[in-house]
């Protein structure tokens, strides 16, 4: 059985050239998941962003959080589109809403049966997902019911 | 100091289309296409194509203004404008910046245009993402969210699970644009009839609510409007489909990045709608024609909800297919057959449709046909729409 949710040959993450995302998938490489505070204001925010959309202030604070939350939405993907899912069936995609956090959402593959009933609202917990085998390795965000 | 408005100050004066195909299958290039669909709307509006002094387009069309300026010999290029953004949320930005560039002075007879040819270059629906990913597609890519269909999906399944709106009401949005496709000689699906069985036991594109009969085609193919001062328009051959108002934008933070736009489950119309209508003096229940791009079914729900034509409550009585066929249905919806099932066309196929029945000759023809709405390109960032009416309409 694989070790990742998803069949390798997808595109992989990257910080690009501007590096404003490192802090984060350094992060997941630990197995910590941190999202984006703003130093002055203290709203939390995600994705990532040079600026504090509320107060402006350009001190954005990475801060390490607990990875829990609860699914806000959710897709079940049939048709694929891209090779590496060519054949691979159905998967589940789940937008996570962090309560404990400002409500940011992030989104993540829901582990288990990919043709499970999936309930919104239901509280889930983030899993570390290690690519040991890409280049440069990576580490996804996974959820699982709790 | 006057009234800062476009309401009445331009029209539509005419519109031009080449054969839509399906994707893959033009036998002409993509810039071939627009020089025939602007070529087109010239000889519908009854003016030479050297008359022409600005371009206007959307979805990072690769048919530039200057090539075009150049092929069609313009004298003076006086105007050309990109609208930001993917997919058709600039179809109406596009007519809206057109008609602006004309009212201001800026220039006289501008084309609005798109043009697609995808076996030339790469289809939507499939990825083209590179396998070293940056930015926001870092964040979706790698658990499978890479079509529009799937960056938009979960919008829909929580604005259905939100108001309790069930999948007929997104079936009904999809019989009634193949309903009107049957008659359009035009229409890629003309001959490809659609009934509730089919659209039912059609796959999954995506669950909970995207069956194969949601999700737009895919087509090659070229449109070109053209926006001329009132004034100018009333002395061609065409009956004027003035443009009453444009908008153009989104709600706040829609672009927010990785899904945390603060209106999540949205169209993103919310508040460009009233906008539209003030600007209009005209208010949801005038439109007598009603126009949605449809990349899905439910950015079409959305946005029927978001511009004050069904209450999100409402929308599984509203949302039945007698109501949304032309013409004896409350809100004839689509009546060309849209980007499902005439050509996805970007929604320009849309705009040309609000002027045939402004003009009274189209093939599905309203009753009421004085004051068109036209919504593009619902979900996506920014958005636009735009109210078109007749010489009744001012």
């Amino acid at each position: 059985m694989s070790s990742t949710y998803l069949p390798a040959g997808l595109p992989q993450p990257g910080t690009g050239p501007d590096g404003l995302a490192e802090p984060y998938w350094a992060g997941t490489r630990e197995g910590t998941l941190r999202i984006q505070r703003c130093s002055a204001c203290q709203s939390w925010q995600w994705g990532p962003e040079w600026i504090c959309h509320r107060c402006h202030c350009f001190e954005m604070a990475w801060v390490d959080i607990v990875g829990r939350g609860r699914i806000y939405s959710y897709e079940r993907p049939h048709h694929p589109v891209h090779a590496a899912l060519d054949g691979h069936g159905p998967y589940l995609v789940v937008l996570v809403e962090l309560p404990d956090y400002g409500m940011v959402r992030i989104i993540g593959n829901l582990l288990g049966d990919p043709r499970q009933e999936v309930v919104i609202g239901a509280a889930v917990e983030a899993v570390f997902e290690p690519h040991p085998q890409a280049d440069p390795p990576y580490t996804l965000v996974q959820w699982r019911l709790r | 100091m006057s009234e800062r408005s476009l309401r009445g100050k331009t029209a539509i004066t005419g519109i031009g289309e080449t054969t839509y195909y399906r994707h893959g299958a033009s036998p002409h290039s993509e810039f071939k296409l627009a020089l025939q669909a602007v070529v087109a709307a010239c000889a519908d509006a009854g003016i030479s194509p050297h008359e022409i002094d600005g371009f206007a387009s959307y979805g990072d069309d690769r048919s530039d203004a200057g090539h075009l300026a150049a092929a069609l010999g313009i004298r003076e290029l006086k105007f050309s404008n990109m609208f930001w953004g993917g997919g058709g949320g600039g179809v109406c930005g596009a007519i809206g910046n057109a008609a602006a560039a004309v009212a201001t002075g800026m220039a006289d007879c501008v084309v609005a245009f798109r043009s697609l040819a995808q076996g030339q270059y790469r289809r939507y629906g499939r990825s083209g993402a590179a396998p070293l990913l940056s930015g926001d597609d870092s964040f979706v890519i790698p658990y499978g969210v890479m079509s529009p269909a799937q960056r938009f999906a979960m919008k829909v399944t929580r604005f259905m699970h939100d108001h309790g709106i069930k999948q007929d009401a997104l079936r009904a949005i999809s019989l009634a644009c193949y309903h009107h496709a049957q008659n359009n000689p035009n229409a890629v699906m003309r001959g490809r009839p659609l009934d509730e069985e089919k659209y039912d036991t059609s796959r999954w594109i995506i669950e909970p609510f995207f069956h194969l009969y949601d999700c737009c085609q895919e087509n090659d193919g070229a449109a070109a409007v053209i926006a001329m001062s009132a004034e100018r328009a009333r002395d061609l051959k065409n009956k004027p489909a003035y443009i009453l108002a444009c908008a153009q934008g989104s709600d706040e933070r829609s672009a927010a990045p990785a899904h945390n736009m603060p209106n999540y489950a949205s169209s993103h119309f919310g508040q460009l709608a009233p906008r539209l209508y003030q600007m209009a003096k005209l208010a949801p229940d005038d439109m007598g024609i009603v126009q949605c791009y449809e990349n899905f079914t439910g950015g079409v729900l959305m946005s029927l909800v978001e511009h004050g034509l069904v209450k999100a409550d409402e929308a599984n009585e509203v949302l039945v297919k007698d109501n949304l066929i032309a013409p004896d249905g409350c809100m004839p919806l689509n009546t060309s057959g849209g980007n499902l099932a005439e050509c996805y066309m970007h929604g320009l196929e849309l705009v040309h449709e609000s002027v045939r029945q402004i003009r009274g000759v189209a093939i599905n023809q309203t009753h009421k046909n004085d004051a068109a709405l036209i919504m593009g390109g619902p979900m996506v960032t920014p958005v636009s729409s735009l109210i078109l009416g007749s010489e009744a309409a001012l």
